[in-house]
């Protein structure tokens, strides 16, 4: 029984709910840093591993945090994590914090690690935590993963620096650009849409048919009152 | 029941207008420019034009096909579509990028949003932008006229004239401006042509002269005050072919003759902020693109009031 939950908890991530093509959270490092492959890759395990620690140390903290304070303190604890991860990446990669800049101290705000630790960590224990902080991360890191081999493939013509396309075609730079970004996340979104259970009914929008309905608050506290 | 007495859902007169008939009289009105251009240009520019239309064509077939919608190629508005992008190009454009931009037109900028009347760009200018931003040596590399032929190494290529004033290397020739000796897009070139094709459309009451006169009247005013010369700058550069084919396109300009005079102000004062302040030597398509976008709140602010309503008259009754 546990063992089919744990299961259902790391595969929700990926296509189910994954944070950034169905929840859509997180959007803004997912544009910016998905020029090309190696960058996808950088930035998702960096998120993965601020998103395991964090959701394990939220998970473990829930009955100690007061509910009154409880985002200034899961901010605080995440920023610990994006610390350590980002000294770590200077320590060991220094090209990978060159070519992130400013988006690997801005996971502190990402918005899917803080989202799980409200929709998740702080209901849950420690190891369904886990499970469900690895799952997000391997969904945030494929969803980075594929925008990048798109974008890198069609603007550059190479795959993670190895050039694939660049003889046979001119580089479209439109897919390395802003509008170019926005393009391959919306057709994502459309695939990852197309493949999750059927889309909701028209009369069906609002809250209950959200990916995050089962766990979002406003909802529980609406059903209580 | 007497079957006479049957009244049907109004509209009940039909003017016999249909959308095919618009859009012949549209691709009527480009012949002359795209003959000008053929006979400048020499015989690639209508190998350029066939590849632009028949990707526009290809791709508002299939994309109907696969969106499970009654198929829309008869009504010829892709064959438009395709023309005017050519119009958008150089000559020496690579085939394989010519067709790419048929294809971002009509599947990205017109079937994505819903086709015929409700894409809220034009799509020509908006797959030339996307082509320009993507390609900007390719969409940069004009020919010199009456030099170019098949084999691409045989292509003198130069800067346009617009480019050249910016540098300010360009001596003042209006006859050839008019007539299009001159080198830059495939459509822009000839304003004797494009004047003719407006002309023609007039007549037609296919357009309105409002938008037009705007925009052109906007640049002569605002580049005389400026201290420029405002003939040099109507006839270079893609002003007319903007102001008069892309401009006034039905589905992305406003309905009221007020919204209609905003809007053609409004992309004579982009259009020469761009070519004088901005960074890029001609600014029409940018321009035209910014006020498609404003257009939803053009038509709000200046929404034709029902006679007999609003005014003084209110607070009384």
């Amino acid at each position: 029984m546990e063992k089919t939950s744990f299961k259902l908890e790391f595969t929700k991530g990926i296509i189910k709910e994954n944070p950034v093509l169905r929840l859509v959270l997180g959007t803004c490092p997912t544009l910016a840093i998905t020029t090309a492959a190696s960058n996808a890759i950088g930035m998702g395990i960096a998120a993965t591993l601020v998103l395991i620690c964090s959701n394990a140390a939220i998970s473990l903290l829930r009955k100690v945090i007061p509910d009154k304070v409880r985002i200034p303190a899961y901010i605080t604890i995440i920023a610990g994590f994006v610390s350590v991860v980002q000294m770590l990446v200077k320590a060991f990669t220094p090209e990978i914090d060159k070519t992130l800049g400013i988006y690997l101290p801005l996971i502190v705000v990402n918005c899917i690690i803080l989202g799980r630790a409200e929709m998740y960590a702080n209901k849950h224990t420690v190891l369904p935590s886990i499970v469900d902080g690895l799952g997000m991360g391997v969904g945030f890191t494929a969803a980075l993963l594929s925008m990048g081999i798109i974008r890198e493939l069609l603007g550059s013509g190479t795959i993670l620096g190895i050039p694939i396309l660049t003889n046979l075609i001119d580089p479209v730079i439109i897919f390395i650009l802003p509008p170019g970004g926005f393009f391959v996340f919306g057709m994502l979104i459309a695939i990852a849409n197309k493949l999750s259970d059927k889309p909701a009914k028209k009369a069906e929008l609002g809250c209950s048919s959200c990916p995050l309905g089962k766990n979002c608050t406003s909802i529980s506290k609406k059903e209580e009152a | 029941m007497n079957s006479k007495l049957y009244v049907s859902s109004s509209p009940h007169l039909h003017s016999g207008i249909t959308i095919s008939k618009i859009m012949l009289d549209v691709i009527i009105a480009l012949i002359p420019a795209l003959v000008a251009s053929v006979i400048i240009f020499g015989i690639r520019a209508l190998i350029v034009i066939l590849v632009t239309v028949l990707s526009c064509v290809t791709s508002e077939y299939i994309s109907r096909k696969l969106m499970k919608r009654d198929n829309t190629i008869y009504d010829l508005s892709a064959v438009v579509t395709g023309i005017l992008l050519a119009f958008n190009l150089p000559v020496s454009i690579n085939l394989a990028i010519a067709a790419f931009g048929g294809i971002a037109a009509i599947v990205v900028v017109k079937q994505m949003f819903g086709g015929i009347g409700q894409n809220f760009v034009n799509p020509a200018l908006a797959a030339r932008i996307i082509l320009v931003a993507s390609f900007p040596t390719a969409m940069s590399t004009w020919s010199k006229p009456f030099t170019n032929t098949f084999s691409k190494a045989d292509i003198i290529t130069t800067a346009t004239p617009l480019s050249k004033a910016v540098v300010g290397t360009y001596d003042k020739n209006y006859f050839d401006l008019f007539f299009g000796i001159r080198p830059g897009c495939m459509g822009e070139i000839c304003a004797a042509a494009l004047i003719l094709g407006g002309i023609y459309l007039l007549i037609r009451k296919i357009i309105t002269p409002t938008i037009p006169i705007c925009y052109i009247g906007t640049v002569f005013i605002l580049t005389l005050i400026l201290g420029k010369d405002p003939i040099f700058h109507i006839l270079s550069g893609g002003l007319l072919l903007g102001a008069i084919f892309m401009a006034t396109d039905y589905t992305t300009s406003p309905l009221t003759f007020k919204g209609k005079v905003i809007f053609g102000i409004g992309c004579g004062i982009l259009t020469v902020l761009i070519r004088l302040y901005g960074a890029l030597p001609e600014g029409v398509s940018f321009s035209i693109i910014l006020m498609n976008i404003l257009v939803p709140h053009i038509e709000k602010l200046t929404i034709t009031k029902p006679f007999g309503k609003g005014g003084k008259s209110i607070g009384k009754a």
